[in-house]
């Protein structure tokens, strides 16, 4: 996903000089055919993200279009205030790239694991918040969002090879895609663990499930969530993020608010400090976020209810 | 509120000395944070007469106006943005009606600055963002082919922000010459005085290790100041700090030099003779 983002940049910024692409000291295979071709408009500012997102707002005012480029960790956690007081307060076109959802980095450990960042980033007004589910959507979510007025987040994983199934790379700005068509359930997925989801509806057994990728987290897709919740009785959100307050949260935040009587599963990463060290495979399924435990725990829901 | 630059509001400047519209920014912060019973008034008080340098002067190009090839300002140490509006208020930028706003309901002159007020381009009160933001305007400023240069005044305690030194070994390395940091060096902070809080000595070898040309001024020798920054960029193609030597609460004794006027709003008697002071002063 991230080098067909930052392909996809640097073909941007062919023709237009306002792009500027800022990394924090990372990036390595990803960057470099960026700064080849746009060698004047590529800085590495160093391991300082508070800076490197001031300096955007700096250059955002000025008229640039920065992209602030770094694991979702240190993009997005480390200069929130950053974030919040630039380009959200001042309403400027800042891009915040943040590489990683979820456990995509695995081994590294608690300090790299993106988890929390859609849940403190949707908090802020006017701040679009995307996360691609897989790497044309990426590209797509791209082509349809850089030159907006507003700030926005661009969530990326790091696997460049694997389609969601019907997905098709298609994108539109706080709009559900639709990518199979279900009777007796809705799935919901977001970001790179989208594929995942999919993958659960072949192993339902008889129950049919329609899938919806949310790759706009903000603004909120209201009306297509509020046609989903009218026609499904069960929903299940599945996102590599906390369980608190990411998609899971939004779509209970919708129902609620509406008074509608869904019964939602929220598939994510239960609050906690303590995971296992060991790679993505291995930290997704201690914590159910694999296709065959998203699958079981849709099937006991749904016995559950009946 | 509808807030324009109007050329027949300029009410003062065209006839204050620099020296004068120092004091006229002084008798303005007492009269607006007595009327509106608020406090940070010494911090206000120690940067007059750097922005006076800056405001009442030709330093600042096109300071208040609109044009993109402007010289910017930033007042990083958002606190004190009563100083900075009475200072726009002298160049006509604000009407007295206007400045008469400060802190009431849903004016846009509040405690911190605001960019929707025109003259202010980055919204600040929050220490430790501005020089970053400076870096950011001065490196677009390069990059656009522009002269405009980039002002950035800071507090001495707000250096306790990691943020800052980030912003400073950027701009080092990049060789942005044409960002100016000021820093209102007046020893103290909220709670306490620098040197017992978190002490920033040697302040001014600090930022020559980090790459910046530094001089050290009297922060309130308004000449003095207004030659030196109209002198800058210097050859050197280094970025530019000067640590302006303040006194805080400047020009009211009770204040000169007490943590509490960080906070406090004046009494009647303590505003009589704090009027009585500046115009003394």
């Amino acid at each position: 996903m991230r080098r067909a983002f930052v392909e996809g940049l640097a073909d941007l910024a062919d023709a237009d000089d306002r792009i500027v692409l800022l990394t924090g000291d990372l990036g390595f295979s990803v960057v470099e055919g960026f700064a080849r071709r746009h060698p004047k408009r590529f800085i590495n500012v160093g391991v300082a993200e508070q800076n490197m997102v001031g300096v955007a707002t700096g250059l955002a005012e000025a008229g640039f279009l920065p992209f602030t480029y770094s694991i979702a960790t240190f993009s997005a956690l480390r200069p929130f205030e950053f974030i919040r007081n630039g380009p959200v307060l001042h309403d400027l076109p800042v891009r915040i790239v943040g590489i990683g959802g979820g456990f995509e980095y695995g081994t590294a450990g608690y300090t790299h694991h993106a988890i929390d960042d859609l849940a403190v980033l949707r908090t802020l007004p006017r701040l679009i918040v995307l996360a691609p589910a897989d790497p044309a959507q990426a590209r797509a979510a791209l082509l349809a969002t850089w030159s907006r007025p507003e700030p926005i987040y661009y969530r990326l994983g790091k696997d460049e090879e694997t389609l969601v199934p019907g997905l098709d790379g298609s994108f539109e700005l706080g709009s559900l895609t639709k990518v199979r068509d279900g009777t007796d359930l809705a799935i919901i997925a977001t970001g790179a663990i989208a594929a995942e989801a999919v993958a659960a509806a072949t192993l339902l057994e008889g129950l049919s499930a329609e899938i919806h990728i949310a790759a706009t987290i903000s603004p909120i897709a209201r009306r297509g969530l509020i046609d989903i919740l009218s026609r499904h009785q069960t929903i299940a959100t599945v996102e590599g993020h906390s369980e608190v307050g990411g998609l899971g949260s939004l779509v209970l935040e919708v129902a609620a608010s509406r008074g509608l009587p869904n019964r939602v599963v929220v598939c994510g990463i239960p609050p906690a400090k303590a995971f296992r060290n060991g790679g993505e495979r291995h930290l997704n399924a201690s914590v159910g976020l694999t296709a065959d435990r998203i699958a079981a725990r849709i099937r006991k829901s749904m016995r559950a209810l009946h | 509120m509808t807030v324009t630059r109007d050329a027949s509001r300029i009410a003062e400047a065209a006839h204050l000395s620099p020296t004068e519209f120092a004091r006229s920014i002084r008798r303005l912060v007492l009269e607006e944070s007595k009327r509106a019973n608020v406090g940070h008034i010494g911090s206000a008080l120690s940067i007059a007469d750097i922005l006076a340098a800056l405001y009442g002067t030709a330093v600042l190009r096109d300071g208040a106006g609109q044009s993109g090839e402007r010289d910017r300002f930033i007042l990083s140490k958002g606190h004190a943005a009563l100083a900075l509006y009475a200072a726009l208020h002298l160049q006509g930028c604000l009407s007295r009606e206007q400045l008469a706003t400060y802190c009431r309901d849903d004016s846009l002159l509040g405690v911190h600055p605001d960019r929707a007020l025109p003259g202010v381009d980055f919204t600040t009160g929050a220490l430790g963002h501005g020089l970053s933001y400076g870096a950011g305007a001065a490196l677009a400023g390069r990059m656009l082919g522009s002269d405009r240069r980039v002002f950035v005044l800071m507090s001495d305690a707000e250096c306790n922000e990691g943020s800052v030194w980030e912003a400073a070994m950027f701009a080092a390395h990049h060789q942005l010459s044409n960002l100016v940091a000021i820093i209102d060096a007046n020893g103290q902070q909220a709670l306490g005085y620098t040197s017992e809080v978190l002490d920033l000595e040697p302040l001014a070898a600090r930022w020559k290790a980090f790459g910046w040309e530094v001089e050290e001024l009297p922060g309130h020798d308004v000449e003095v100041l207004a030659a030196r920054f109209d002198s800058l960029p210097a050859p050197t193609g280094q970025p530019h700090v000067v640590v302006a030597r303040t006194v805080f609460g400047r020009g009211v004794s009770y204040m000169e030099g007490q943590i509490k006027w960080h906070y406090l709003p004046m009494s009647e008697a303590e505003y009589e003779q704090a009027l009585r002071e500046v115009a003394e002063g």
